[in-house]
């Protein structure tokens, strides 16, 4: 009856089914996954880790073993093109007090890779508290900012070299001599490494704040934490995932030129940053020992940037499904 | 504005002494004597001797007062009285006399300038002879990185996943990631050692006099200029980009585009004015960062600048030179956050400071 007598209008008719519903998940990984840039660092960082996480246990060979009547051994590409000394028992050769290579390179990659997450984790706490608190409560801001001043204005690599000196034995006699170097060198780089991700965040929020969103969410009576929380944190998430992944490399790096300067971890203790400062001076006949740490440090920082890249696209609402 | 700028200033006023006070008690805490060196033969009433020589006799916060004395009010007068007498621009004006120098028959009344404890000269005066070199390599690399920057952030937000950004990302991703003390060596030995087309090292005595030591400058200019240039060019590109790409997609990109501008008009004024404000802080941020990230670059390639002044001072113990180089880092950047932020408001109506 009343279907015969209602007209049936055409623009008001579902033609098509509705599209199944996705989860913001889902659309994430979907423009995640178009980056294959970020696929491939992303995939490349969780080789490295599970390398130097479980390197070390399948190839079994101390890296501070000394053998001296192998020593300079070179790599075994190196014997492809010319009759140097090669051993397939040290298939990246070893240094000239005859420590493997390839031992070195993955007990370095977990000290590097261990201080690189510890100390970006650190100072992206630091740093977000810091920048939201800021950028919300204007009582705070002035003091918050002239903080993050003052921590601007330290000069850090001069700031890093005159604490690892000073804090070193304390923290040796207390936790080993890598234990402490690992806990001084994280506490170092994350407190001074936070204030680019604080400004970033308050500079986000203090322009956000302004927005009708934010003063409706007040007009009904949200509470300022609660503002923070459901609506403040998730838009500025995507600069703080780029900057997490600028930490993770600024870290990285910061701990290699620590080592490069020769103040980092004990002497014994491989580290990318040594294993590539110790190699310098004979780099014109073993360019090799130059570039394997090399090479790993930069393609672990490139991994993890590209990384970055594609997560800040992925989280990005305005860019994502475009 | 202008309040905002002078409750700045005066702000800093506070913010720079306690900048100070927190180096100072830092170095205060450093282990090392700088005694140490001194042969075990020479009695411990000498060495109190020489200590006392050094300004080490009196209570800290006496020696803290010296220091602030001596650098906000005795080297400034030195450096009227050299304006005033030997500068090519300010010697116009009549000489000036403020300084009074200590030494042999000198003045019951004299003026005891910041010394080094390695050289017993004038702090001030090394960091004369050092700033130049730094200036030329860091600076030069800075604009040249900056100037490469802006351009490849643009053109890859423009044509986001393009191949052209697919390569600058690629490239300035490379920048970002490959440390300096790898870059340098690898050049060292492709151009110096292989090549032979560049120095290693940078040589300071060089005065460029003639169209030949123009290209020998040049030629040794190239890798320290490259190496950190790069750094700041895959820094400065990758914020370039990430702020045009936020700015793209607003609605007055839209609406300019809606009432028919022409497209690089679009792009080029409304989009990347909006998109420099916070392109424009992460520049003056950087200008103290490309200080401390250029101690590894003067080591690398020898370049006697402010940098390796500094390393070698901390190396030495030299904490006199230690506290007044980070301490004028400290002024420097105070100065560029000033400057960051009075720019942010004045290109930004929506951030309001009042």
């Amino acid at each position: 009856m009343t279907e015969a007598s209602t007209p049936r209008i055409g623009a008001l008719q579902d033609n098509e089914p509705p599209k199944p519903h996705r989860s913001r998940g889902a659309d994430i990984w979907a423009q995640f996954s178009k980056h294959k840039g970020a696929m491939l660092g992303g995939g490349f960082l969780i080789f490295i880790t599970l390398a130097v996480l479980i390197g070390p246990w399948l190839w079994g060979v101390d890296p501070q073993k000394l053998d001296i009547r192998n020593k300079d051994i070179r790599p075994l590409w190196s014997g492809l093109f010319s009759d140097a000394k090669t051993s397939w028992a040290r298939p990246f050769g070893t240094d000239n007090l005859g420590r493997d290579h390839m031992a070195q390179i993955l007990a370095g990659g977990r000290a590097s890779m261990a201080v690189g997450w510890a100390a970006m984790l650190l100072s992206l706490m630091i740093g977000t508290f810091i920048g939201v608190l800021a950028g919300f409560f204007r009582r705070l801001d002035g003091v918050l900012m002239r903080l993050t001043d003052l921590f601007l204005s330290l000069p850090i690599l001069p700031l890093l070299l005159v604490a690892v000196t000073l804090f070193r034995q304390p923290l040796r006699a207390n936790f080993g001599p890598e234990g402490g170097m690992f806990i001084l060198i994280v506490c170092i780089i994350g407190v001074t490494s936070w204030m680019p991700t604080a400004r970033i965040v308050r500079g986000d929020i203090l322009a956000l704040k302004e927005r009708e969103f934010i003063y409706a969410a007040r007009s009904i009576g949200t509470r300022p934490f609660a503002i923070i929380r459901r609506h403040l944190l998730p838009n500025v998430l995507s600069p703080i995932v780029v900057s997490a992944t600028l930490g993770l490399a600024t870290a990285i790096i910061t701990e290699s030129a620590l080592s490069f300067l020769g103040v980092g971890f004990p002497s014994d203790f491989p580290t990318w940053g040594k294993m590539l400062a110790d190699a310098v001076p004979r780099m014109s006949e073993y360019p090799e020992r130059v570039l394997l740490p090399g090479i790993a440090i930069s393609l672990t920082v490139l991994g993890v940037n590209y990384l970055g890249d594609g997560l800040r696209d992925a989280l990005d609402p305005h860019i994502r499904g475009r | 504005m202008l309040t905002f700028t002078i409750r700045r200033l005066v702000l800093a006023v506070p913010t720079l002494l306690f900048i100070s006070l927190v180096i100072f008690l830092l170095l205060e805490l450093a282990p090392g004597d700088p005694m140490a060196q001194v042969p075990l033969t020479v009695p411990p009433e000498v060495k109190e001797k020489m200590r006392l020589a050094l300004g080490l006799g009196e209570p800290t916060h006496i020696r803290f007062f010296k220091w602030l004395v001596q650098f906000f009010w005795i080297e400034p007068q030195v450096f009227i009285d050299w304006m005033t007498t030997k500068s090519a621009i300010a010697s116009i004006l009549p000489d000036t006399d403020f300084y009074t120098p200590c030494g042999v028959g000198a003045a019951a009344e004299c003026d005891l300038r910041i010394l080094s404890w390695q050289t017993r000269s004038p702090v001030m005066d090394i960091v004369v002879q050092r700033l130049p070199q730094t200036l030329w390599v860091v600076g030069m690399a800075y604009i040249v990185g900056v100037l490469i920057a802006i351009p490849i952030g643009i053109y890859s937000a423009y044509r986001q996943y393009s191949v052209f950004d697919q390569a600058g990302t690629f490239v300035t991703m490379i920048g970002f990631s490959i440390p300096p003390f790898f870059t340098g060596p690898l050049l060292i030995v492709i151009f110096s050692v292989y090549l032979g087309w560049l120095p290693s090292i940078y040589d300071t005595t060089l005065k460029v006099v003639s169209w030949d030591t123009f290209v020998i400058q040049f030629k040794q200019m190239v890798m320290p200029v490259m190496v950190l240039a790069l750094q700041t060019t895959a820094q400065i590109s990758r914020y370039m980009r990430a702020a045009m790409l936020d700015n793209l997609n607003q609605d007055y990109v839209r609406t300019a585009r809606a009432k028919g501008l022409s497209e690089a008009v679009v792009v080029m004024v409304h989009v990347l004015r909006n998109s420099m404000i916070p392109v424009v802080t992460v520049i003056a941020l950087g200008m103290p960062a490309i200080f401390g990230g250029a101690i590894i670059t003067e080591e690398v390639f020898k370049v006697n600048g402010i940098g390796s002044l500094l390393i070698g001072a901390l190396f030495a113990n030299d904490l006199p030179m230690v506290m007044t180089l980070t301490f004028m880092f400290a002024i420097l950047i105070v100065l560029f956050n000033l400057i960051a932020d009075i720019l942010y408001g004045v290109l930004d109506p929506r951030i309001r400071y009042d």
